[in-house]
């Protein structure tokens, strides 16, 4: 019998511990695995029942994805051969590649939108975060409670009134528009999670600073902002998920000029039949983005998570 | 260095009056000790000089001028904190370097790293420079912030009870350190405790608050010698002051409700009978606490003496002070 303690589990323990962790990873895995596998698979393998866990991999879907094609004849054809290994794949089907999909540009939307609303939302949630935190404000009570009850609904019940807002407001289908959209909708978590981090700052650090010589932003942006990162960072990948998979907004406000990817990925299904691998791939390429973002930043996002658990 | 005056200050925080009509002055170059409980309002009153509370009513003036509307970065005055006044993302070096590196002195580097290494020397921190703030002991981190004072070259210094969280020996050392950097620099100083050694080996003058009212102040031996109240009496003093009814011993004069008696007021071999109830061997002095009709009293006795529980021993006061019902001193 060995050492008994309190805080050290036993071998037993872990392991139990270890393989229950490994078994819950995986289920919440495999969808995002089969969207990965998918992505990777021909339009039959993808619909094949049972459905093949092993299959030959092929770009086709990210091919289709990326390319608007159309079907020729066969003189047409036979007089052009493929050049390059894309074309090659196309031309299975009796098609060639006209030009590119639109999906790259509703990529790039997504960035804009998504990073910009982030960005906005954390910057303005931090000055608001602090001036909450520290400042005598009038009604200050109420005005939070007031910041918080924009989220006791869901947005789309207000989407009505945005929506002949943004038309009268020439807002409709733009990037500004969308932006600032997302930013009224994160920017309530954004002031309330992030005025939860400031009064965990001690005021003394300010004072210090003021006292050593430097004017309050200055105190602000030298020594508060340091210390409250991780809640910046939990709180900006908190928005950039909500503002990156906004969908319902997106498909009501958007269409040529400012769509983001997805209201775009599901219209990938109805071009000539179903074309499961390329939505597959589409949401593969569309998942990146978010999971560098957090992965980068995981080391922060742990301690921010936890944050007021437990006590220094 | 400069002179600090207050006058008539007062400050509340919603109903509670934390100072109320405050007048003080600091001399240049004066190290004044303010002292008294806990809610007396020591630490208000150095917030209200540094800037960062804003007084009622009253003026303040530092070298002359009323500083009402100034910012605490152009009051040029430094503050040691209690606690947390460390910059915990930044090293020892860049805490040090902060007050030097503000827009307002924008210090030369190579200054910086003379005067950095100087403080750094001073405090016995130097091997810890490029420590980060949060991987100190909790007296090095109080060094640092006495550091990150000293490095400036301000018009008083404010400090608010900076060894109070030290160890004895630390405490005893860095005692000495202060008050030789005070003397050396000529440096203003007002400095908050509740600590009577410090205040006693320190301090040019001190001052006592009570309740926001700062009720004397004056050099530490007119306080401990002279005190105007029994309360100020009880500040100052160790064992602390024998508080009696006026008839226990005779010869009280007309209304004094009070004898109080420090330990050396009160002469062995002579007088009123006492029974010893403890006796304390401290090493450099041994405590008797007594008894007298029912009424503990403490006071000293010679390092060696055989006195033991049950003894009894003659008691008579020389010097007393007497005070009124209200606490105040009449003789």
């Amino acid at each position: 019998m060995s050492a008994y303690s309190v805080t050290e589990p036993t071998p037993r323990a872990k392991w139990a511990a270890g393989i229950l962790v490994a078994l819950y990873a995986l289920i919440t895995m495999i969808p995002l695995l089969w969207i990965i596998a998918t992505g990777f698979k021909s339009p039959a393998d993808a619909i094949s029942y049972p459905p093949k866990v092993v299959f030959d991999p092929t770009l086709e879907g990210y091919v289709n994805l990326f390319t608007t094609r159309t079907r020729q004849t066969d003189e047409f054809l036979a007089a052009n051969p493929p050049e390059t290994w894309y074309e090659e794949i196309v031309r299975q089907y009796d098609m060639v590649i006209v030009g590119p999909s639109r999906y790259g540009e509703r990529f790039m939307n997504s960035i804009i939108i998504g990073f910009g609303s982030t960005f906005l939302s954390v910057f303005l949630g931090t000055l608001a975060a602090y001036a909450f935190s520290r400042f005598k404000i009038p009604l200050k009570d109420d005005l939070l409670f007031f910041v918080l009850s924009t989220r006791m609904m869901p947005p789309i019940a207000v989407a009505i009134p945005i929506f002949l807002m943004f038309r009268s407001l020439g807002l409709s289908d733009t990037h500004a528009g969308m932006i600032l959209l997302y930013t009224a909708v994160n920017l309530s978590l954004a002031v309330w999670l992030l005025k939860g981090f400031m009064d965990e700052i001690p005021r003394e650090y300010e004072e210090a600073a003021l006292i050593d010589g430097y004017t309050r932003f200055q105190a602000f942006y030298k020594v508060v902002l340091p210390q409250a990162t991780t809640g910046i960072v939990a709180t900006a990948i908190f928005c950039l998920i909500f503002a990156w998979n906004e969908y319902a907004f997106a498909v009501l406000l958007t269409s040529g000029n400012a769509q983001t990817a997805p209201p775009f990925i599901p219209t990938i299904i109805g071009v000539g039949g179903q074309d499961w691998p390329a939505v597959a791939a589409g949401a593969t390429l569309f998942l990146l983005p978010v999971l560098v973002f957090t992965v980068l930043l995981r080391k922060h996002l742990l301690r921010g998570i936890t944050f007021g658990a437990v006590r220094k | 260095m400069s002179e600090v005056v207050l006058s008539g200050v007062s400050k509340a925080f919603r109903k509670t009056v934390a100072v109320n009509d405050v007048s003080l002055t600091v001399p240049d170059g004066a190290f004044v000790v303010l002292l008294g409980p806990t809610g007396a309002g020591k630490t208000t009153t150095l917030r209200l000089i540094s800037g960062l509370d804003a007084p009622d009513s009253g003026d303040i003036l530092i070298g002359g001028r009323s500083v009402l509307g100034e910012t605490p970065a152009q009051r040029n005055v430094a503050m040691v904190f209690q606690q947390y006044s460390l910059y915990p993302h930044m090293s020892v070096r860049e805490n040090l370097a902060f007050p030097l590196r503000s827009p307002i002195l924008k210090t030369p580097e190579a200054e910086i790293t003379r005067k950095v290494g100087e403080i750094a020397e001073v405090l016995h921190i130097a091997h810890k420079l490029d420590n980060k703030a949060t991987a100190l002991s909790g007296g090095e981190m109080q060094r640092v912030s006495i550091g990150r004072a000293l490095v400036r070259d301000p018009d008083i210094f404010l400090m608010d009870e900076p060894l109070s969280s030290l160890d004895a020996k630390l405490r005893a050392d860095l005692r000495v350190e202060l008050k030789r950097i005070q003397a050396d620099l000529g440096a203003t100083l007002l400095y908050v405790t509740h600590d009577q050694i410090e205040a006693m080996t320190m301090a040019t003058h001190v001052g006592v608050l009570d309740e926001g009212r700062l009720v004397q102040f004056g050099p530490p031996r007119e306080i401990y010698e002279n005190p105007v109240s029994l309360y100020v009496a009880g500040r100052l003093g160790l064992p602390r002051i024998n508080a009696l009814p006026a008839d226990l011993f005779p010869g009280a004069p007309g209304g004094a409700k009070t004898i109080g008696l420090r330990p050396e007021h009160l002469v062995q071999g002579d007088g009123r009978e006492s029974r010893v109830v403890r006796v304390e061997h401290l090493g450099d002095q041994t405590r008797l606490h007594l008894t007298l009709d029912g009424h503990d009293i403490v006071t000293l006795t010679d390092v060696h003496s055989r006195l033991a529980p049950g003894d009894t021993v003659a008691i008579a006061p020389k010097n007393p002070l007497y005070f009124d019902a209200s606490g105040t001193r009449i003789a």
